[in-house]
């Protein structure tokens, strides 16, 4: 039926033109990116500003699969993030070995707080293996057992926001307690080695800089890959309209306890990644108002695409850190308002903008869905910013 | 009973006194006596010892102030009596008074009268301490003088002091206070007083040797129900002989009993209040959100919008506000009131408070909210940031730390009852909850404004059809619940802090209170918030840890909508998604 070599229709070569962009820009933040640091080109401070944002645009992803593609307006998204940091904060604190304040072979709080021998939960910390499957199991197990109660009384919508974000806000007052024995106040901090190498060398940092920009690479490879298939269709119908997935047949409850499960995983290695660059992790970061934060990313990139929530939670970071030093005062009422803005004018975030010129250009601005394939172009646009 | 102790007293010396003591404390009541200082100075001259501690008893329950300085002074050999040679008269009791003279010679003043000691020609006498004998005392006279004086403490015109010095002498458990509270509990006529003079009393003779009277004094405190006995009552069930410690302990679990019984109640008031607390703040949520299904993230804010407010008219009742938000210097002139008429700030601050927030919200739903009404979950993101500009800019012209709003002092006493402490704040509190939605459902049921609420609330395009301006009812309502909200914030600001992060402290809780009532329904409201104040303050009382309590009532609130998934009171519908 088809000639050999058909002429590309304008839909392909969009889609090559999308696979040249992703592939351009991984190279870029994967090679490029740490191949200028160890050229001297980019400092040591800004690769590391980097690393942390691509750590908040893991989060950002895991809370667009569940919000854009899914309906599901989780705010409990850092609660998963942040238990990822302490498993790894935990190992990191047991590789402090006697090298703390005390001079005592365990943590110092523990020792502050009165501990001369190791509690037993603490132990098999020591090794690095456990803690990564403790970083990937404990919030899915947590997801699992929440997303299984809440799925399958049906709570959904506003409800289901309002829910994690108790769920997220209980967690919080219990980190906050210094007999749950995870630091209290203070969390952890002070981190020296991890797997054997030091933190605080350059060559370290840049490592968990590239194994970030590959965990952000690959985990908008595999949501993308999931977002084309049966499923990724089934997952934007339950969004569209539950009642009707239901009444064909499917079982929404447990497509939605995958994704829940699966995206408390994501957020669990980002935080995992987010604390030895960081070198701290405490209870804070799973207040309710950083789950919040995170959805403002994912709504300033654009939700219901996956470069949206990446370019979001870098441009968003980068214009924190800016405005913090430059305006500390008014950073807050700045974000507050390019939250209203964005909510207000911009329903497709970032991404949506050449949609709305090109809509604009049309005449024919109606346009019920968020577009996904115009994920295109602004990666360009994200490195344009930074 | 009161007489039987007395008479049971050990010593008869004692025994004697004392009744010397009670009676004359009744002829006091019923006539003025002599002055005090003339009934010491009397005292000081006579000539019998027994003589002497009548008289000195005689003064108990007068509370002279020159009673405890003269008695005093006797005590330590400081008043003198001297006897005239030239004409031989009476005995004369004085002070010394100033600095000796050149010739060893004091000025002396007389006790009965307090002037100077004049000789035969009218002149002021001075006197050597060899001219006149110190006046001595005797183990009876002192305790006489004990007596006395521990029942001009135990008199104190103020009942409110009276109350402190007894509860203090209970737990001292000094027995020399023994007949001084004996004395006081048959003429005091304060009940509250009255009760812990008893309980002191019962206190004191726990530590006496009769056994008999220990394991009397047991059962006192028990049907007392004394708290404050109970380490006292422990130590004698350890220490004291078989019997006296079997009364001490069963005692004990009277006491605890009683105690169960207080802190119950103490739960449930303090439960009610807490709800009552959350219930002010939900109410106007379950308007903004229940009725209209606006996700306010802002209501927080709204509710910091009406402590600022109570807080400036507070200042402006007081000495004046000076602000400077974004360096602009700004002072708001004070009327400069003190006392009842600035206790009255916060009947002015009510109203104000609930216009200010609701302008605020006006002005949200016009600017934002009304956009947003077929959007639900993208209103919780915009309100988001609305809650982040409002803070900041309250940040930025208050200051970012607490300030200090004064509660009217008809606000800040409490009453204690049945061992129960009730504070009038929080008394008020559930009156004003009471209030507020007993308005609040008048409104929405009597008034030609409710009718067009609910028609909107119910179906919004049908509203339309019939002509009702749903634009104008929208905004109307956003504006009365986000008022609510300052009242709420009004309130809050006597109970709390007040600062520019306040709201983010009450919001998830409210939003908790609103959903767990089943959202659109008021009475769910109501219910809820009462229901997780008492539990949360129960858990509270039964794990001794506010922050446990509170992430247990978090999880007990997920798994409660696992059974009831809309809420306690669902509003039926006919959508399909609803």
């Amino acid at each position: 039926m088809m000639t050999p070599f058909p002429p590309p229709t304008p839909k392909e070569i969009l889609a090559r033109l999308e696979i040249f962009l992703i592939c351009a820009g991984s190279l870029l933040l994967v090679v490029f990116l740490p191949l200028l640091n160890i050229s001297g080109t980019i400092d040591n401070y800004t690769l590391n500003l980097w690393g942390k944002y691509l750590c908040y645009g893991i989060l950002a992803i895991s809370v667009d699969l569940l919000w854009g593609y899914t309906g599901l307006l989780s705010l409990g998204q850092a609660l998963f993030f942040s238990l990822g940091g302490y498993m790894m904060g935990m190992y990191l604190m047991r590789m402090i070995g006697s090298l703390g304040q005390y001079k005592k072979p365990m943590p110092d709080f523990l020792v502050f707080l009165g501990w001369t021998e190791l509690p037993t939960f603490w132990k098999p910390f020591d090794s690095f293996l456990f803690a990564a499957i403790m970083i990937v199991l404990l919030p899915s197990i947590i997801a699992l057992v929440f997303g299984y109660l809440a799925f399958r009384s049906r709570i959904k919508g506003v409800y289901f926001s309002i829910l994690t974000q108790a769920l997220t806000y209980a967690a919080a007052l219990m980190f906050f307690r210094n007999d749950m024995l995870m630091g209290g106040n203070n969390g952890f901090t002070d981190f020296k080695f991890i797997l054997g190498q030091n933190l605080r060398e350059p060559a370290t940092q840049r490592g968990l800089y590239i194994a970030t920009a590959v965990l952000t690479v690959g985990a908008f490879l595999i949501c993308r890959w999931l977002t084309k298939t049966k499923f990724g269709l089934v997952q934007r119908a339950i969004r569209d309209s539950e009642t009707r997935v239901l009444f064909s047949g499917y079982a929404a409850a447990n497509y939605k306890l995958f994704v829940f499960v699966l995206c408390a995983v994501l957020a669990a290695l980002g935080g995992a990644l987010y604390v030895p660059q960081v070198g701290i992790i405490n209870p804070s970061e799973m207040w309710p108002d950083k789950s919040l934060e995170a959805v403002v990313w994912c709504a300033v990139g654009g939700r219901g695409t996956l470069v949206g929530p990446i370019i979001g939670a870098v441009s968003v970071n980068a214009l924190k850190s800016w405005a913090t030093t430059e305006y500390p005062d008014l950073w807050l009422i700045l974000l507050g308002g390019l939250f209203i803005l964005v909510v207000l004018f911009l329903p497709k975030g970032i991404v949506g903008i050449p949609g709305m010129i090109a809509g604009a250009f049309k005449r024919a601005p109606k346009e019920e869905a968020p577009a996904e394939p115009a994920a295109a172009e602004p990666i360009v646009k994200t490195e344009a910013e930074a | 009973m009161m007489n039987h102790q007395v008479t049971k007293a050990p010593s008869s010396g004692k025994l004697s006194l004392l009744l010397g003591v009670l009676l004359s404390w009744w002829l006091i009541l019923g006539a003025s006596a002599a002055p005090p200082r003339e009934v010491i100075a009397n005292a000081l001259v006579a000539e019998d010892v027994a003589e002497q501690a009548k008289l000195v008893g005689s003064l108990a329950g007068q509370a002279d102030p020159l009673i405890p300085q003269l008695l005093a002074k006797w005590k330590e050999s400081e008043i003198y009596i001297y006897e005239p040679t030239e004409p031989a008269g009476p005995k004369v009791a004085v002070l010394f008074v100033g600095e000796k003279d050149a010739d060893d010679k004091f000025a002396a003043v007389r006790v009965d009268t307090g002037e100077p000691l004049k000789d035969k020609d009218g002149k002021p006498m001075r006197l050597t301490t060899d001219e006149a004998t110190s006046a001595d005392t005797d183990a009876n006279l002192r305790l006489a003088m004990k007596v006395v004086l521990d029942l001009i403490a135990v008199a104190d015109p103020d009942p409110a002091k009276r109350l402190k010095v007894v509860q203090q002498m209970g737990l001292d458990q000094d027995l020399e206070k023994l007949p001084a509270l004996e004395v006081r509990v048959a003429g005091e006529p304060d009940a509250k007083v009255q009760r812990a003079l008893k309980e002191a009393i019962a206190l004191l003779q726990l530590k006496s040797e009769d056994p008999a009277k220990q394991i009397a004094a047991a059962k006192t405190l028990a049907t007392l129900g004394s708290i404050p006995a109970q380490d006292a009552l422990k130590t004698v069930a350890r220490e004291g002989s078989p019997p006296v410690a079997a009364a001490a302990n069963a005692a004990l679990a009277e006491i605890a009993k009683h105690l169960q019984l207080v802190n119950t109640y103490g739960t449930v008031f303090r439960g009610l209040s807490l709800g009552s607390v959350l219930l002010v703040i939900a109410i106007g949520l379950a308007i903004t959100f229940g009725l209209m299904g606006v996700i306010n993230m802002a209501h927080g804010e709204l509710i910091a919008v009406g402590a600022y407010t109570t807080y400036m008219v507070q200042n402006v009742f007081g000495p004046g506000l000076a602000l400077s938000p974004f360096g602009m210097k700004l002072h708001l002139p004070g009327f400069g009131a003190t006392g009842a008429a600035y206790d009255a700030y916060f009947i002015a601050a009510l109203p104000l408070s609930f216009l200010m927030a609701a302008l605020v919200g006006l002005v949200l739903e016009r600017g934002i909210i009304q956009f947003l009404y077929r959007r639900p979950l993208e209103s919780l993101l915009a309100t988001w940031g609305v809650s982040l500009v409002m803070q900041q800019l309250l940040r930025l012209t208050f200051g970012a730390n607490n300030v200090q709003v004064d509660s009217p002092a008809w606000l800040s006493g409490n009453w204690t009852f049945f061992d129960v402490i009730f504070g009038w704040n929080r008394v008020f509190v559930i009156g004003f909850a009471i209030a507020i939605i007993v308005g609040t459902h008048l409104l929405l049921t009597k008034t030609h404004l409710g009718l067009l609420i609910r028609a909107v609330m119910q179906n919004r395009q049908m509203a339309a059809c019939m002509g009702v301006p749903t634009e104008r009812v929208n905004m109307l309502t956003f504006a009365f619940g986000s008022g609510l909200a300052g009242l709420a914030g009004a309130f809050l600001s006597q109970l709390g802090n007040v600062g520019p992060g306040m709201g983010q402290d009450h919001i998830v809780g409210a939003f908790m209170t609103v959903v767990v009532g089943g959202v659109g329904s008021i009475f769910g409201t109501v219910i809820s918030a009462l229901g997780i104040g008492v539990v949360d303050q129960s858990f509270q009382q039964i794990l001794g840890n506010p922050v446990l309590g509170k992430i247990l009532v978090l999880g007990g609130i997920i798994l409660f909508l696992q059974w009831k998934p809309a809420g306690l009171f669902v509003t039926k519908s006919r959508s399909l998604e609803g």
